[in-house]
């Protein structure tokens, strides 16, 4: 079923329909970038590509940038006042600074799920089709179709499908985070954020996500941040880790929990920190 | 040094003992001041009650003053009267309250026009409601009657009769809209100010949610974050309601009273709280009952739009 939409940052070439089996390695390049809040760097020289469908993890102690660097990727950051940057972040080949691209429309191909779970206090339904509606999406039928695979894609379907018209505030923890990767799919993005989307769910939440995300990363990019070293280790290909704002290492998961060549790395993932 | 309990000693008993005596009493001493501040209270209902519910008939509601010293009549005239003046401030007062308080907490929040607007707005819920009214008075009653007379002072002609036309329907001088420009005045601080409150309440997470899936700002407030504090603003509108429409002196100078049943927005318009004004110090006993009456219907109305504001609008 492909669904046409503007997004901005689709090329013929990476159009599942249109298929190219080929994944980029640099979907996600970020060149010699740098962050400001105000005066204060967040973050120093970073130079990254993340590969196209796969999940790449984001490690390290509390404070380092994780975040910041997720949020730069759909330009959350811009609400931020006083917030600057230096060099730059391509998504599939266009910086995500250039002038002429609307941030609406970057968003619009960025999922994104927040540590804390945010459900609209709407019902289910209008939840998943929100990211729809304010594109000007009508028709009845065609937000019936994305509430139903949205919701399938995040494993939820079966729990809520006889409670579409409730108010999403009644689920549990577990269950309104999976409807926040739910409403983040809808829109189809081509990347998917999630910063520690698991960090206030219980063991059997967490795993479904976990499950989750595996299935995911066969249609999407997946940036997760995690302070979860069995979570990184368990659903992520490759994990950075940063630390102070810098990123220290960045290589497959394998590579980073057996064998780091970075001694802060090793320090990290062995708890041997200080 | 901390002060540690000996629980199981006499000494330590002893002082628990003082303790909880000293709460006995301070529990006395505040049940009986919250009684007191409730004697006031209640002594105006029951009075209200005693010497309004006589002539509290329908008639009341369908036909206009008496004269002085007549029987008889009611004050519908006051009824739709003060109804009317409410209903012009609202439709002044609340788009433009919740319009400034969008913008200086969604658009500019740390903006110098913001904190001015914040800072006034401060300052204008403690005005004293008969500044309002002398300032209604002065904007929009006086200019009529002057440019009336000036026009009257005109050489007689067309050109005159023209003029004086367009003056004459004009919307102002005693009228009602005058009386509702006077209570909007009153009404725009409380709504502007619980209706920033309002949004400011909405979570964040909402507007992160609704930002991150690509909405834009308008979206974001149109779609998010008023339903969001809708039913805080909508308690901050039916408060200032309640406000406004026991007024009395906002009303004296702009929408004067009248005996009759208005026929127009344009012309002097009765009140409840005026007509309690005047009926209250006639030495008639007919018209001072009847103030007792439109006293009763005014709290009965007031009540109705403060325990709606509780129940309706409280928040799910
Ligand atoms: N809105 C902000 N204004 C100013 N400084 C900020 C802001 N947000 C984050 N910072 C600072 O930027 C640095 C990086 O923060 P960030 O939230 O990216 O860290 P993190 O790695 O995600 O940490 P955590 O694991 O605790 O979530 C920190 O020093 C933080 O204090
Ligand atoms: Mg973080």
């Amino acid at each position: 079923m492909p669904i046409s939409m503007e997004s901005e940052l689709k090329s013929p070439a990476a159009d599942p329909s249109t298929a190219s089996p080929e994944p980029r390695p640099d979907f996600i390049q970020v060149k010699d970038f740098n962050f400001f809040y105000g005066r204060k760097q967040a973050l120093f020289d970073i130079t990254m590509d993340i590969p196209e469908r796969q999940v790449t993890a984001f490690i390290g102690p509390s404070g380092c940038g994780k975040s910041t660097l997720l949020r730069n990727f759909n330009r959350m950051n811009d609400l931020i006042d006083g917030t600057h940057h230096t060099g730059d972040i391509t998504i599939n080949g266009r910086s995500i600074y250039d002038p002429k691209l609307e941030i609406i429309a970057l968003r619009r191909s960025i999922g994104m799920v927040f540590q804390k779970s945010n459900p609209f206090p709407k019902s289910i339904y209008e939840n998943i089709v929100y990211s729809l509606r304010i594109a000007g999406r009508r028709n009845r039928k065609f937000l019936d179709e994305t509430v139903e695979r949205s919701l399938r894609g995040a494993a939820l379907w079966d729990e809520v499908k006889d409670r579409l018209n409730e108010s999403a505030l009644g689920l549990s923890g577990g269950q309104m985070q999976r409807l926040c990767i739910a409403r983040a799919i809808a829109n189809n993005p081509e990347v998917l954020l999630m910063d520690e989307p698991c960090s206030a769910l219980d063991p059997i939440a967490t795993a479904k996500v976990e499950e989750l995300i595996h299935e995911l990363k066969k249609d999407f990019t997946i940036v997760i941040v995690t302070h979860n070293m069995q979570q990184a280790t368990r659903c992520s290909d490759r994990t950075a880790f940063f630390y102070l704002g810098r990123l220290i290492e960045f290589d497959t998961t394998e590579k980073i929990f057996s064998n780091p060549s970075q001694k802060q790395t090793e320090d990290y993932i062995t708890g041997r920190f200080g | 040094m901390a002060d540690t309990e000996h629980f199981f000693t006499a000494a330590g008993a002893h002082r628990a003992g003082i303790r909880s005596f000293g709460n006995k009493v301070l529990n006395v001493v505040c049940v009986a001041l919250a009684l007191l501040t409730l004697i006031p209270l209640v002594s105006i209902v029951f009075l209200v009650l005693k010497n309004g519910l006589p002539l509290l008939t329908p008639a009341i509601f369908t036909e206009l003053p008496p004269a002085a010293g007549q029987a008889g009549g009611g004050f519908g005239n006051a009824v739709v009267g003060t109804f009317q003046m409410v209903g012009i401030a609202l439709a002044i007062a609340a788009p433009l309250g919740i319009l400034s308080a969008v913008y200086i907490n969604e658009y500019a929040p740390t903006s110098r026009l913001s904190n001015t607007v914040r800072f006034v707005a401060k300052l204008l819920t403690g005005i004293p409601s008969i500044i309002c009214g002398v300032f209604a008075y002065a904007v929009i009653v006086l200019p009529k009657t002057g440019l009336i007379e000036a026009v009257q002072g005109w050489r007689e002609g067309w050109f005159r009769d023209i003029a004086l036309w367009i003056v004459t329907s004009l919307p102002s001088g005693f009228s009602a809209w005058a009386g509702g420009f006077a209570l909007s005045i009153l009404m725009l601080p409380t709504i502007l100010i619980t209706a920033e409150q309002a949004l400011l309440g909405v979570s964040k997470a909402y507007r992160e949610a609704s930002y991150g899936l690509g909405a834009t700002r308008f979206q974001t407030i149109w779609r998010i974050v008023l339903p969001d504090a809708v039913p805080a603003i909508m308690t901050g509108i039916m408060l200032s309601v309640a406000r406004a429409a026991g007024e009395t002196a906002p009303l004296i100078f702009t929408a004067l009273f009248s005996q009759f049943w208005a026929q127009s927005l344009n012309e002097p318009t009765a009140s409840l709280s005026v007509l309690i004004y005047n009926f209250s110090t006639l030495p008639y006993e007919h018209q001072q009952n009847m103030a007792w009456t439109a006293s009763l219907v005014l709290v009965i109305l007031v009540t109705i739009s403060n325990v709606t504001a509780q129940v309706v609008f409280r928040k799910r």
